[in-house]
């Protein structure tokens, strides 16, 4: 790699007015990592580009003089995907933040990617219409990030995932040519390149547009709470609600740790002895909620349910959820630090991943926290520990590891909603063989011959999972040789 | 009646064989769709209807997996019976279908902008490709963000990429009651009245228009229904929840036409400059034309409404049949095309020329 960063700087100050180009030092630090605070790296430069017509200038200039490019949204993302390259740029799209136009009679809104995603709701409420994808971090994230990684949320069974939500994405080539995919109607001409588009971590192009698709806003949402005594009493409480043809607008699981600490911080109003609870909520039409919240009452206490409460009203209805919304940061209060896990499992493992979950918890003699979004069987186990520790963010790690691992053997994967990254990089060695990372490699290669587009992230090289397959095969042995593997 | 056979070893050495003879392949499963895509010249066949079965059903994981060539019919039972069904409720041209078809054609029947399409309910495949390599994408989960969505991709591809050895599909309860309600306004007042009833999320599941025939399928109970009927001024339709299907399956009069049927799909309050009756669905959103027009005026005035128009039955079918591609767009496809079929045994010319 030639350039250096003051004449790389140069080069940008002569393409975009000076305060789009970051290159001091002390002002790069700030970027220095995303959501995942573990992994840090200076980038050569930051750009903050204005209009869509600089980005293209960027673009086109990375691509002639072969120099690699880190998309950035927020900076929220969980999984170290906007982690900067050291010898590359890292190109903020936090200034493109304006919604252009908010469809109400087709239910569209075309946003740029700045755009935070509470934003979107917040623009179409007047409307009485408002955006289903809620990450989280939606008060925070933008939606150009929500694309890169297909963010889900507590409303994904019902309402589905970005990639259900989102149906046109203009996107800059790293050759710097601007392409649309998808159409504002129901489907577009050709492959569905959408599709590959959503969650592909910014690998393949730069979005720098969206069209989201806005939902009415339901007339009444209600919550039930139940308590249960065994954790595996709740799983099949939750198959028993899907059974009886519900489908919950949130379905979401807490265990008995995530939910004391969620009580001791926002004071949900949760019964602090029970070893777990579940949060069922319904929406609809006014006498459609009536009806079915009842219905979901009776489910609850017919499987085995100790206490079942709905909400008064709607303060008690944010309250119950406030505590689940919170729950990463008020596990966070326990410890030092935590580490966040995102598998997703099929519903039915439920009881025999949160066995093996604690057993591990006993082995690394590490507390974890579990907080499931149980319609969808996304899992986030919270991993309690202290980077001060000699060794214990290794742990931690390894900890990590072995749990997503654990996820892909009961027919699951490593990542539900937060993306690979950098993060879980290893682990996608134990989710696909050689053919299909090589696919992966490929179809990056279609739209990034030169992998300037975040390289390094989300697709693993072979070199790496042969090195990382010898470390973990102990003996000839695969972990959990004792699980059928699908 | 056939048995569940898992056929993949013996399609595979199918694809090694037409490998070393420089052969090409029609992908076939129950042939219900034949008529769809560009013309195909002289092929060998390649016949999926074998490979099929359920290979998994758990109703509470709300996800069905099944080989390629398992017919719709019998996946629909499955469902049936425990009360779930197919949520893009896929056409079954002649009677016919099965699941892989559904899922390479992409089309989805009159439940479409409630129900999703099958790119979104489609979960995880079983892929065997143009090397004759047997790969693994997506799985049987809701939530699966590891790795390019290859398995989405395959929607819609007809049958370009590779054969569906096995796809997993998202189920979902099905409606106890399905009811009719014809709208008897002028079709503007139609449009408008059912896009009042959609902002009130009304259960609407599917609509109809064409000339001064306006309807609407609702799920709900017979209660519910009374109140939805006296808020809107709407009567109940004489007509049985059958007519919804012979929609989905083209067997309405409207569609016996012997004249080019023209499919575009478009944002459901464009408006379009035609004086052919359209007949529509999906509110609005897809449009049947049976035109004679020349081809390029038919998709000059949906493109100009940022829609797309497809060529659907009839007419002369050697030239463009889908919507052409931006060229840039049409190299990325061409690129794809090269990943996963790289010698071109799959269907070639069946989705665009050169491809």
């Amino acid at each position: 790699m030639g350039i250096d960063r003051q004449s790389l700087a140069a080069e940008f100050l002569n393409m975009l007015p000076s305060d789009c180009v970051i290159y001091r030092q002390e002002e790069l630090i700030p970027f220095e990592c995303d959501g995942l605070s573990a992994y840090r790296k200076v980038p050569l430069i930051v750009l903050l580009p204005y209009t869509v017509e600089q980005v293209e200038l960027v673009l086109k200039y990375c691509h002639r003089q072969k120099i690699p490019v880190v998309a950035r949204g927020a900076g929220t993302g969980l999984s170290g995907g906007a982690l900067p390259h050291e010898e590359g740029v890292l190109l903020s799209l936090a200034r493109l933040n304006k919604i252009v136009e908010v469809d109400s009679e087709n239910r569209l809104a075309r946003v740029q990617p700045g755009v935070r995603n509470l934003a979107v709701s917040e623009a179409a409420k007047p409307y009485g219409l408002y955006y289903a994808p809620d990450p989280s971090s939606q008060i925070a994230c933008s939606i150009g990030g929500n694309v890169a990684e297909n963010a889900g949320g507590v409303h994904c069974l019902k309402y589905g995932l970005t990639l259900h939500n989102v149906v046109q994405v203009t996107l800059i080539t790293i050759d710097g040519e601007r392409l649309t995919f998808g159409s504002t109607g129901l489907d577009g001409p050709g492959l569905d390149l959408l599709t590959l588009i959503t969650g592909s971590e910014g690998m393949l192009g730069l979005v720098v547009e969206v069209v989201v698709k806005l939902l009415p806003i339901p007339e009444r949402q209600q919550v039930a709470l139940a308590a249960f005594d065994d954790v595996e009493i709740a799983g099949k409480a939750v198959a028993e609600i899907i059974a009886k043809g519900i489908l919950p607008a949130g379905l979401e699981m807490m265990d008995n740790l995530s939910l004391r600490a969620a009580e001791d911080f926002v004071h949900a109003g949760y019964p602090t002895d029970a070893a777990a609870i579940l949060l069922c909520e319904v929406d609809g039409s006014e006498d459609e909620v009536s009806e079915e919240i009842m219905r979901v009452r009776q489910i609850l206490l017919d499987s085995g349910a100790r206490e079942v409460r709905t909400a008064e009203d709607e303060t008690e209805r944010m309250r119950f959820w406030a505590g689940r919304k919170n729950a990463f940061p008020a596990v966070g209060r326990l410890a030092p630090d935590y580490y966040c896990m995102d598998g997703t499992i099929p519903r039915n493992q439920l009881g025999k991943v949160l066995t093996m979950i604690g057993e591990m918890s006993e082995k690394f003699g590490l507390p974890c926290a579990n907080v499931f979004h149980a319609g969808d069987g996304n899992l986030h186990p919270l991993i309690l520990y202290d980077a001060n520790n000699e060794g214990e963010l290794e742990k931690a790690e390894e900890f990590g590891g072995e749990i997503l691992e654990l996820c892909v053997a009961v027919g699951g994967t490593i990542t539900g909603e937060h993306g690979v990254g950098i993060e879980k990089i290893n682990q996608m060695c134990a989710q696909f063989p050689d053919p299909e990372l090589e696919t992966f490699h490929a179809v990056k290669a279609v739209f990034d011959p030169h992998n300037l587009l975040n390289p390094g992230k989300a697709i693993p090289t072979l070199a790496r999972c042969a090195e990382f397959g010898a470390m973990h095969v102990h003996a000839g042995k695969l972990r959990f040789p004792e699980l059928e593997r699908f | 009646m056939s048995v569940d056979q898992d056929q993949s070893t013996q399609l595979q050495s199918s694809i090694k064989d037409a490998l070393a003879e420089q052969s090409s392949l029609r992908l076939i499963g129950s042939g219900s769709k034949d008529f769809y895509g560009r013309e195909l010249g002289p092929q060998s066949v390649l016949d999926l209807s074998g490979n099929r079965g359920i290979v998994s059903y758990e109703p509470t994981e709300l996800v069905i997996t099944a080989r390629g060539g398992t017919p719709l019919e019998e996946i629909e039972a499955a469902l049936e019976a425990q009360g779930q069904m197919l949520p893009f409720e896929p056409p079954h041209f002649d009677d016919k279908g099965t699941i892989g078809g559904a899922i390479a054609a992409g089309l989805s029947g009159p439940r479409r902008p409630w129900g999703g399409s099958p790119r979104d309910l489609l979960l995880g495949i079983k892929l065997l490709d143009g090397q004759g390599r047997i790969m693994s994408f997506g799985g049987q989960v809701m939530k699966n963000v590891a790795g390019y969505d290859i398995s989405r991709l395959m929607a819609g591809a007809m049958g370009t990429l590779g054969v569906l050895l096995e796809v997993s599909i998202k189920v979902l309860p099905k409606p106890v009651e399905e009811h009719t309600l014809l709208v008897d306004r002028d079709p503007d007042a139609a449009t408008s009245l059912i896009g009042a009833m959609i902002a009130d999320s009304q259960p609407i599941t599917a609509s109809y228009s064409l000339a001064d025939k306006q309807a609407i399928r609702l799920a709900c109970s017979h209660q519910r229904l009374g109140t939805i009927r006296s808020r809107y001024g709407l009567q109940e339709s004489t007509e049985s929840t059958g007519f919804w299907q012979q929609l989905r399956d083209h067997k309405l009069d409207f569609f016996q036409q012997p004249k080019t049927l023209w499919r575009l799909s478009l944002k459901p309050t464009s408006p379009l400059e035609l004086t052919e009756p359209c007949l529509q669905e999906w509110s609005g959103g897809l449009r049947w034309l049976y035109s004679e027009r020349p081809a390029a005026e038919i998709r000059n005035l949906v493109e100009r409404q940022g829609g797309h128009a497809i060529q659907f039955r009839n007419g002369d079918r050697s030239g463009d049949i889908f919507h052409p591609l931006h060229p840039r767009i049409a190299g990325i496809q061409q690129g794809l095309k090269a990943v996963f079929d790289p010698h071109g045994l799959f269907n070639p010319g069946r989705h665009y020329a050169n491809y």
